[in-house]
């Protein structure tokens, strides 16, 4: 067991892992913060990225003990005090979501690109979630709606 | 609040109330579900295609840290029935015993053999390393041909055949008399690869169980909560009534949920046996041996015709691979499709037979349309070679040869009748909306200059029957369930409202579209709508989700439920209002007398009077209720024609989607921002199988594309921008005008990729590339070709 102290959106976990324990499932299993789904074994699908000091990753490629010391950001600490953030409210206003299941992933993914990146095309939208799979939505919408938040100019 | 009811919900863009949980992670997937004393299973898989077992010791496992219980099939044969098959498609088709784990021969590459329980999933995964197990292996079966061949191994060998099952259907003309006297005929074989279906939550299971009373409560990411719950009774043999099955938030299906699973069953049958709660996850890699797959046909087409261009016949010979296995409805898949073929086509004859055959591979059964796919992209692929054999623009053939707009309803070649359509709109506004003739032109001058980046143009008419479908015509298939749908409306005393539905959505936004639906009838705003379902308990009937019918059966049952509703509350404002019913109008949720429109009740108002019960008429019940069980009419008909460009680079293979556009007839709308969406996921699917996914096996029979690194789903760059848009025939044979749309892009998008790439290259000579058709195959096909 390894101790280790993480901030979770906004709250700080202290904590004895084994040092195998994946992040998400640390997310998931022993903090309960189960906003953040997991839909592969091969760091593929990008359901399970969440920000890890300020950079979007897939918590299924990282251990929980590498996040000691480290703030976390998942999908349950987006809004504040029931404000949604841009990018959810776009989310939900351009259908870019259907069963939901990666759409965690896709807003961590796509608040990283808009910081990064604040007036991007559609070609670099689609390039910058590359590694985040949708099954229902063919993506479209998904684009219309980062991009309707790029033109609205405020945080994502 | 209550006097300014929205009206015409129906048709408005509502963004969906479903999103508000998902975008904030609020969700209730199975796998988040958590209880007190929660043991995980897990399972262990065969790693042969086929082979006996010849001992299984799971005790070393329960020496592992942290594991509670441990089961070989034989410890968990007994009280476990065979998985069932709901579809015997034929009399005498081979139905062999699916056992939700292997007692002594495996079949596929992951078959179940053995399972832990743990307390938790790293400390059941570690266990399953411990289960010894012998095999003694069998030879694999894969080839389709091969598999009926006197000489070949058997995956069944007590049933002495490969053969599942022979189906045909003959209608019309005998078809060798119209071949010998058609002017042209044109033959070809197509492969359907096969196909994992990728939800992207994978499937998960949570049982817990009650002792005192024997009582069980399933969780599970399932599309069928209803159909489940029977099965689950029979294949375990506990009681119907003290199962519940609840399908929380589902991370999507496309069919792969439309299933019932050992799983499932086993998940029941260790809780049963250790009185504990228990948990089953899949990872992916697990779920591409253990869900089961789509398409896997071989399709040997062949038309008749006249020079003119007039469909004279058409004869489809199928092999179809079952898999190892009969899961639910599996044999059923390509019957579906049997009736497609003819697709929106006039003809004097058809013949078809399917032949299912099992191999040593992961079961098929549906996935994304189901049978209709293969049969569109057949008579689509084949429309196109017989265009290119007579010199005809393949917009042109089809119009030669479909039903006109004027001539619905149509009874088809294979026995369907088409309710309405119009297949000259919709390609007329998709021809217009491409630029057809200009692309054509560019197409031309590339093909002059010898560019080694060519154009191709694809087209796509199709028909699809969705809304499953009139309960008497599916016992004539022999498909063992109904075809109705069932909703209520539960009028609460504050006036708000709840639809029950036994549908059970797992992204298509029925809570929206329901709310949308029952607030019209009732007048009622659109946020006073609650929709329930996916829990037996709170939504006790129905025939759940999956091929296009949840709104065209499902919403058309909450439109005449709603409907009931209005008609009792009619009662008891006509009482109030002191006036007779027929003088009474209703609009808007308001109930007033025709001529005063002074002496007026809302409709809650009447639910607030049922729920005081102090002033209603003598020997009415108490209650505005109401209860609709919808058996249809008909199956409906959405129609559509896809236009897709491609540029096709010569020297590298690769394919690129210039423009791809679609006009969908999908009847009535209820809400067009959901219809989009279920467009452009469709698409997604089909273009993928035209481009990029295939399950792969070796000749061991071992899925080499076995995780989601080697199996190709696309993502977002893979894709290109859509441009979708509709026509409107109302359907005749429900309420709403409804049509369906789930499955509507997959079964187009992919026969309108692949003519896309045949047409690039058949200056070349190329007239088929295998689906996916890969940079790889591309390339091979322009240089065998070129060096012929
Ligand atoms: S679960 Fe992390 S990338 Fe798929
Ligand atoms: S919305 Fe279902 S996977 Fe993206």
């Amino acid at each position: 067991m390894t101790h280790i102290s993480v901030k979770v959106d906004g709250t700080t976990y202290e904590d004895d892992v084994e040092p195998r324990l994946l992040l998400v499932h640390y997310l998931r299993d022993r903090l309960g913060l189960t906003g953040t789904p997991i839909g592969c074994d091969t760091s593929n699908c990008g359901a399970c990225t969440i920000e890890l000091d300020g950079v979007s990753v897939k918590s299924c490629s990282v251990l929980a003990v590498q996040a000691d010391g480290s703030e976390v950001t998942t999908v349950e600490g987006l809004a504040r005090d029931g404000e949604l953030t841009a990018l959810q409210r776009a989310f939900h206003e351009k259908h870019a979501l259907q069963c939901g299941y990666c759409t965690p992933g896709m807003l961590m993914a796509a608040r990283d690109l808009l910081r990064e990146h604040p007036h991007p095309t559609a070609d670099e939208i689609r390039h910058a979630l590359e590694g985040n799979l949708c099954r229902c939505t063919g993506y479209q919408n998904i684009v219309r709606a980062v991009q309707a938040v790029s033109e609205e100019e405020v945080p994502a | 609040m209550t006097d300014q009811a929205v009206q015409g919900e129906v048709g408005r863009a509502r963004p969906r109330k479903e999103d508000a949980r998902l975008i904030t992670g609020q969700t209730n997937w199975t796998d988040n579900i958590s209880v007190n004393g929660l043991l995980h299973m897990a399972i262990l898989r065969s790693p042969m295609a086929h082979a006996r077992i010849t001992r299984v010791d799971v005790s070393p496992a329960l020496e592992r840290p942290g594991v509670v219980a441990a089961f070989s099939g034989a410890d968990l044969a007994e009280g476990l029935g065979s998985l069932p098959c709901a579809w015997p498609v034929t009399e005498d088709i081979v139905l062999p015993d699916h056992p939700p784990i292997a007692v002594d021969e495996v079949r596929h590459a992951g078959d179940p053999v053995a399972l832990v329980v743990a307390r938790d999933r790293y400390a059941a995964a570690d266990a399953l390393e411990a289960i010894e197990v012998d095999y003694d292996p069998l030879p694999p079966v894969l080839d389709l041909e091969a598999a009926l061949a006197d000489d070949s191994p058997l995956v069944h060998s007590d049933k002495g055949t490969n053969r599942c099952y022979v189906w045909p259907l003959k209608t019309g003309e005998d078809f060798d008399s119209v071949r010998r006297r058609a002017e042209v005929t044109v033959k070809r074989r197509y492969v359907h690869q096969r196909l994992i279906p990728n939800a992207m939550e994978p499937r998960a299971v949570v049982v817990t169980p009650l002792a005192a009373s024997g009582e069980y409560t399933l969780y599970s990411a399932t599309q069928i909560p209803h159909i489940l719950r029977v099965m689950m009774a029979v294949v375990t043999g506990i009681p119907e009534h003290k199962i519940r099955v609840i399908a929380p938030d589902v991370g999507g299906g496309f069919g792969s949920k439309l299933q019932v699973y050992g799983e499932e069953a086993l998940a029941l049958a260790v809780a049963r046996r250790i009185g504990r709660p228990v948990k089953w996850t899949e990872s992916r890699s697990e779920g591409y041996l253990a869900t089961h797959h789509g398409r896997g046909m071989i399709q040997d087409i062949e038309v008749a015709a006249n020079r003119d261009g007039r469909l004279l016949g058409l004869k489809v010979d199928l092999l179809t691979d079952m898999g190892a296995y009969l899961m639910l409805v599996t044999p059923g898949i390509p019957i579906l499709g049997a009736f497609m073929y003819p697709a929106i086509y006039k003809m004097d004859s058809y013949d078809f037979t399917c032949t299912g055959v099992f191999t040593t591979r992961t079961p098929t059964d549906a996935y994304r349309g189901a049978g209709r796919p293969e049969a569109t992209f057949a008579i689509e692929r084949i429309m196109d070679e017989l265009a290119h054999e007579l010199g005809l623009d393949p917009v042109e053939l089809r119009r030669r040869n479909w039903i006109g707009h004027e001539e619905f309803p149509y009874t088809s070649i294979a026995g369907l009748t088409y309710d309405t359509g119009n297949y000259e709109a919709a390609t007329e506004k998709a021809l217009a909306l491409f630029d057809y003739d200009k692309l054509r032109a560019e197409q031309a001058d590339r093909n002059n200059r010898g560019d080694t980046v060519r154009l191709g143009i694809g087209v796509s008419t199709y028909t699809e029957m969705c809304g499953l479908a009139p309960s008497r015509v599916l016992r004539d298939l022999r498909y063992a369930a109904g075809g109705w749908e069932a909703a209520s409306i539960r009028m609460l005393p504050t006036g708000k409202v709840e639809v029950i539905t036994g549908t059970s959505p797992h992204g298509q936004g029925h809570v929206t579209s329901w709310s949308q639906i029952a607030a019209d009838v009732l007048g009622v705003p659109f946020e006073d709508v609650e929709v329930v379902h996916g829990d037996t308990k709170a939504a006790p009937q129905g025939m759940d989700t999956y091929g296009s019918r949840s709104l065209v059966v499902g919403g058309s049952a909450v439109h005449h439920a709603a409907v009931k509703v209005v008609d009792k509350a009619r009662k008891i404002a006509a009482h109030l209002l002191e006036a007779s019913e027929q003088d009474l109008e209703f609009s808007g949720g308001v109930f007033s007398v025709k001529g005063s429109p002074d002496a007026r009740k809302t409709i809650q108002e009447i639910a607030f009077e049922t729920f005081t019960s102090h002033d209603l008429p003598d020997g009415l019940e108490p209650s505005i209720n109401a209860e609709h069980l919808l058996d249809p009419e008909n199956f409906s008909y959405p129609h559509g024609t896809h236009l897709c460009a491609v540029e096709v680079d010569t020297e590298t293979g690769q394919t690129r989607i210039r423009s791809y556009v679609c006009v969908d007839d999908v009847g009535k709308v209820v809400n067009p921002t959901i219809v989009e969406g279920q467009v452009h996921g469709g698409l997604a699917q089909g273009i993928a199988q035209a481009l990029y996914e295939e399950a792969v096996y070796d000749d061991e029979g071992n899925l080499v594309s076995g995780t989601m690194a080697d199996y190709l789903v696309p993502s977002a760059p893979d894709l290109p921008e859509f441009t979708t848009e509709r026509t409107e025939t109302p359907s005749t044979t429900n309420p709403l005008g409804v049509k369906g749309v789930g499955e509507a892009g997959t079964i187009a998008s992919t026969p309108a990729v692949v003519n896309a790439i045949v047409d690039a290259l058949r200056p070349f000579g190329v007239n088929d590339i295998r689906m996916p058709c890969t940079p790889e195959r591309v390339w091979r096909a322009v240089r065998s070709q070129k060096e012929a």
